[in-house]
This record gives C-alpha cells, structure tokens and sequence, in this order.
C-alpha cells in the first residue's frame, strides 16, 4: 500500500513560509480559552514537491475518464468539459452567498431559472425543482410527491408502487422509505414490460408506477402510453427514473408520452462530475397536476426579476435540501446545456446511442447477447459463453484492466445471467471503441486459450485482486498513526 | 459436488431430512455462483415457513438473493455462528454452512424435491 501524507512528514520541512502574525491582540480576548487547541495539530510537515509527487502519484493508480476508457453501464461516465470547472470557479460565482439578498442574486437566480426552464422543455415536463442533489434524492422527492397527491386526494387505500424486475435497485429502495409496498413485475422475453402480466398486478390499492427508460438492458420501452392509460385509469402515477436520459435528449419527452414525474441525472446526463460521491444534483420534473407538490422555493421571474418564490408552500413536500440545491453543480449543467443548444444536446444522444451499437455489432459474435436488437445507450453483453472455460463476468472485468479500460458494470441487471453492461457514451472516438472492442476481443480468445491468465487478472495494476469479501466485512475506512 | 443422500429444490437449497425434522441449506453450485458471501440474514426461532417462502436473505461482493425454504414446517434452529463467520457457507456449504432446521409440517412434500442426481442433471441444464 502508498504511504499515507503523514509518513512522509519530516518535522520542521516546509512548503511555504507564513508571514508573522500581525495582529496584536491577544487570542484571548477573541476566542475563549476554552475553545483553544490544548496541543498543536499534527499535520504533515513536507515541501511543495514532496505534496505533489504524493498526490500525482496516487492520481497515477487510479483511472478516470481523462486517462482511459469509462464504460460503466447505466453511469453516463462521460467527459465533463474543462470551461465548468473554470466558470464554476469564477469568483462572482464562488463567492455569493445563499443568504445575500434576493435583490443582489438575480444572475444566479435567472441562471437557476433558465436551467428550470430548459430541463422542463428537455422533458416535455411543466416544471422542475432543482432542489435534490442526487439521483436517489430525486426519486426519494418524485415519490413523496406521488405520496402527496394521493393524501390530498384522501387515496389512503393506495399503499403500492410497481417496479420491473430490470429497474435500478435504488427504485424500490426508494419506495420503501417513502413508505410504499413494492410489487415487481416481471420482463417478458423481449426483456420489457410484460403489459398483461401489468394488468393483472393494477388494482385500486395501486398508487404508482416507476419505469427507467430506456431500461437497464439499453432497450426502449415501447409500450408507455399503453402503461399510462392503464396507471391512470385507477389513479396512479407513473415515475421516469431519467437515469438513462442521455438517449433521449431532443428525441423524446418524457412529459409529453405520458410520464408524469422524473428526475434527472444532471451527473450523467448533463456533464457535471460524477464519481467519488458527487457532489451530483438530481432535478426533478412533474406535469401541470403535481405543481403544487413540488419543494420549496422554486424560481419564479416577474416584471421586477427572479425570486425565490414559497407561493405553494402550504401543499408542497416542504424543502429536500438546504437552500437551494448543489448550486456550482446546477451551473456546470446550464453551462452544458447553453454551449451545445438544442441540436447539439440531439446529436449528444444520436451519437451516444451510434457509439453503443457500434460497439456491440462488433462484440456480439465473441459475447452472448441475449436481447438481439438495436440497442439505446447501452447494451447488456453476456459472460454465459466464457464460463465453459471456468471464466466469469468477474474474471472478464478484472483483466480489462490488465489493458488499461476502467471495467464495464458487472451482475447487473439481475436478469442477465454474467451480465457485462456496457455505456460508451457519446465522448469516444471511433478509434478509442475500436480499442476496446480489440481488447474484449483479446479477452475472449485468452479464456479460451489461457484461462487461467484471465482467471488471475489483473496483473498489471497497482494492487493484484482484491478480497472483496474481506473489505466488505473488514472496512478499514479511517488511518491512524503509529503514535496514537 | 451434490451429496447423495440430501434432496435438493430448483433454487439451489438442500435438505437433509432427518425423520420429522430438515436441515438446510444452499448447494454448492449455489455457493460458487453468488461468490464470496459477506452477509446473511435468518429467520427467528419459532416462525413458521411455507414451501416456496422466503425466509431469509444472503449477500455476497456481487448480488442479494432470497433464501427459499425448500419445506413446510416451523424453524426449530438457525445457525447462528454464521453471523460472524459467513465464510463458512462457502467453504463448507453442506456441513458448517447449514442455515436452519425446520420441523417438518407436511413430510410428504420432500418427495416433490429432486435427488442427487435429479440435482446434477438440473444444473447441468441451467
């Protein structure tokens, strides 16, 4: 294992030099003794140099998107463009601050409504809160709103929410916290929604319906208006989990098929960073019926500018976060949006979905592809074929990066057995798919000739293969020094 | 490997039945396809299963699956070493691995399961 900063701590050496203190009053009458340090902290004593070459050195074992190939299905582990970051940075961004007055905040306040206002045209939604900041925070928000819409409705007897056995594993997570029932459905054998099997599941106890579309085979649900009329000729709801709306932008809206709630991912989808626990943002969008639920504030524009406007506060779900979402991240997604417009926001899904058939066309005679048809996004290859040869989807994910690619999602969805979920996004190259494609390629000859190199991979990364159960059971999570 | 003397249901559980009274647990193929388990969650003592129930849930690095009793009948035990140690129920999935016993409501059922063979040809299949 690299050392910690802390080792590499030499007593006295430093990076740079403070000036002395000028200030002449005593600490004392400032801070209470109370509150003082009884001994001085011990942080790490080292040379500029010695800084970087530590944390350049740890960057070197890591991967990320700007050193190889991310093709994490369901993920949208795209490129985030550099100008976010120095805009996002840009001190009349960085230094307002949420309690400033409404009067000395209307840039930001007209960004955040722009970016309100895009999202809902995108989906085809009536409007949007940009309050939760995660995707799973935006499911937890749409449900509540469902769960809001009933109780004003005094639908008490509506307790259950259904859920496709393909569906993201926070969906019913989600459902249970609001307090909802699940009740799964099963795919048919096109791996979609098996529409008589959903009639008989609806009841007058139903209260909703939660649906990723394109679902997590990469395939679209083409039945939506089908499920609506059924959803809706007892009252339920119907959920977008927009986790995979980077195949939709400018083709469809969602608001305008028949879904009445979704939530955005603006980390995948809208080019914000993604990874190491965010910060992510996850919007969220209903029709014109479930305004009233939506958090508070919102952004509201009249004559005299922007406000942060609490006018439903009386029927809303109340505030999911504090103030007013993860605003530099909101930025970086309006941003996103305004630079590519509306025709390039369309070519950003056309090119997505190109560069995943692209791929798959070029893996299914090597990989079982269990749902043979054009694909959205992503494609769902699987391990099926290799495990005569004793080779698991593990085994497969582990050597890719013996070739330098960050692993595809592996085991999920659930119904493909040895499932390798695969994303490209639309940030790749031909000749970077090209790549990938040779190595799967490579891989899938090994397991038949040399089992056993792709049984021990990776062998060229950092640390050889982990013993996942011992980390899962045994979490190390903090380091503490020789000392303490 | 499938122990002959046990019987075995189509999702992966055996049964060792021992007059009025099965021990079971997951099979071996089962053990080997989840990979490394970190976590399980059994029954209390005293709750009754139906054939086909879930009673408990396993965990391992790669999914969450539902344990399905295997028989009818009340759980008289739950092997409660396995909390510490779920390792066990890979490394011996047919002896210190074992996840309950259950006293037997309806005996005649342990006929609809398969044999060692019946099992063998099954996985062989699926």
């Amino acid at each position: 294992m690299p050392k910690t900063v802390f080792e590499y701590s030499s007593a006295g050496r430093k990076g740079v030099s403070l000036p002395s203190r000028e200030i002449d009053t005593p600490l004392d009458s400032l801070i209470p003794t109370k509150f003082h340090r009884a001994k001085t902290a011990r942080l790490p004593e080292l040379s500029e140099l010695d800084v970087m070459r530590h944390y350049i050195k740890l960057s070197q074992q890591n991967h990320f998107i700007e050193k190889g190939l991310y093709p994490l299905g369901s993920c949208t582990m795209k490129y985030n463009p550099k100008i976010h970051e120095s805009l996002a940075r840009h001190t009349c961004f960085a230094n307002i601050h949420p309690y400033q007055h409404e009067s000395t905040l209307q840039g930001a306040l007209e960004l955040l409504y722009e970016l309100q206002e895009d999202l809902a045209e995108i989906s085809g939604m009536a409007k949007v809160t940009l309050q939760p900041v995660a995707g799973a925070q935006g499911e937890f928000t749409g449900i509540k709103i469902i769960a809001a819409y009933h109780k004003a409705k005094g639908n008490t007897h509506k307790t259950k929410i259904i859920i496709p056995d393909s569906a993201h594993g926070t969906n019913p997570a989600t459902c249970h916290m609001v307090g909802f029932d699940v009740v799964e459905l099963k795919s048919n054998a096109e791996g979609r929604c098996d529409i008589a099997r959903l009639r008989e599941l609806v009841d007058e106890n139903t209260a909703g319906f939660m649906l990723t579309n394109p679902n997590t085979l990469g395939l679209f649900e083409t039945q939506i208006e089908e499920i609506a009329e059924i959803m809706h000729s007892v009252d339920a709801l119907i959920y977008m989990d927009g986790a995979n709306l980077n195949a939709l932008l400018g083709i469809v809206q969602p608001g305008k098929i028949g879904f009445d709630i979704m939530h955005f991912n603006l980390h995948k989808t809208f080019s914000t960073p993604h990874g190491g626990g965010g910060p992510g943002a996850g919007p969220v969008g209903v029709v014109e019926r479930l305004i009233p639920y939506l958090p508070v504030p919102t952004i509201s524009k009249d004559d005299a500018g922007y406000h942060l406007d609490y006018a439903h506060e009386s029927t809303s779900i109340g505030k999911v976060h504090t103030f007013y979402g993860n605003f530099a991240v909101l930025l970086r997604a309006y941003i996103y949006i305004k630079m590519l417009g509306a025709e390039g926001l369309r070519r950003v899904s056309e090119n997505a979905i190109i560069n995943a058939n692209y791929l798959m066309a070029i893996l299914k005679d090597y990989y079982h592809i269990q749902h043979q048809e054009y694909c959205m996004h992503e494609f769902v290859a699987s391990a099926s074929r290799q495990k005569s040869h004793g080779i698991k989807a593990l085994d497969i994910a582990k050597r890719l990066m013996d070739y330098g690619y960050h692993p595809p999602t592996i085991y999920f969805p659930l119904i493909v057995p040895e499932a390798l979920m695969i994303e490209p996004t639309e940030t790749e190259s031909q000749e970077t798919l090209d790549a990938f494609a040779d190595a799967m390629l490579a891989i899938a000859r090994e397991s038949e000739e040399d089992p056993e190199l792709v049984h021990s991979a990776p062998h060229d990364t950092p640390l050889y293969r982990l013993d996942e159960a011992a980390a899962a059971r045994n979490l190390e999570l903090k380091w503490t020094s020789p000392g303490e | 490997m499938v122990p002959s003397k046990l019987k075995y249901s189509d999702t992966h559980e055996w049964a060792k039945i021992d007059d009025d009274t099965a021990v079971v647990g997951i099979t071996d193929h089962a053990q080997s396809e989840l990979g490394d388990i970190v976590y399980l969650e059994l029954p209390e003592v005293g709750s009754t299963v139906e054939k086909g129930d879930v009673f408990g849930t396993l965990e391992s690095v790669k999914t969450v699956s539902d344990l399905i009793s295997p028989v009818s009948g009340e759980i008289t035990e739950a092997n409660s070493e396995l909390s510490d140690t779920p390792e066990v129920i890979n490394n011996e999935p047919y002896e210190g691995g074992w996840l309950v016993k259950i006293k037997l409501s309806n005996p005649a059922e342990v006929n609809t399961l398969m044999d060692a063979d019946a099992y063998e040809q099954f996985i062989q299949e699926h």
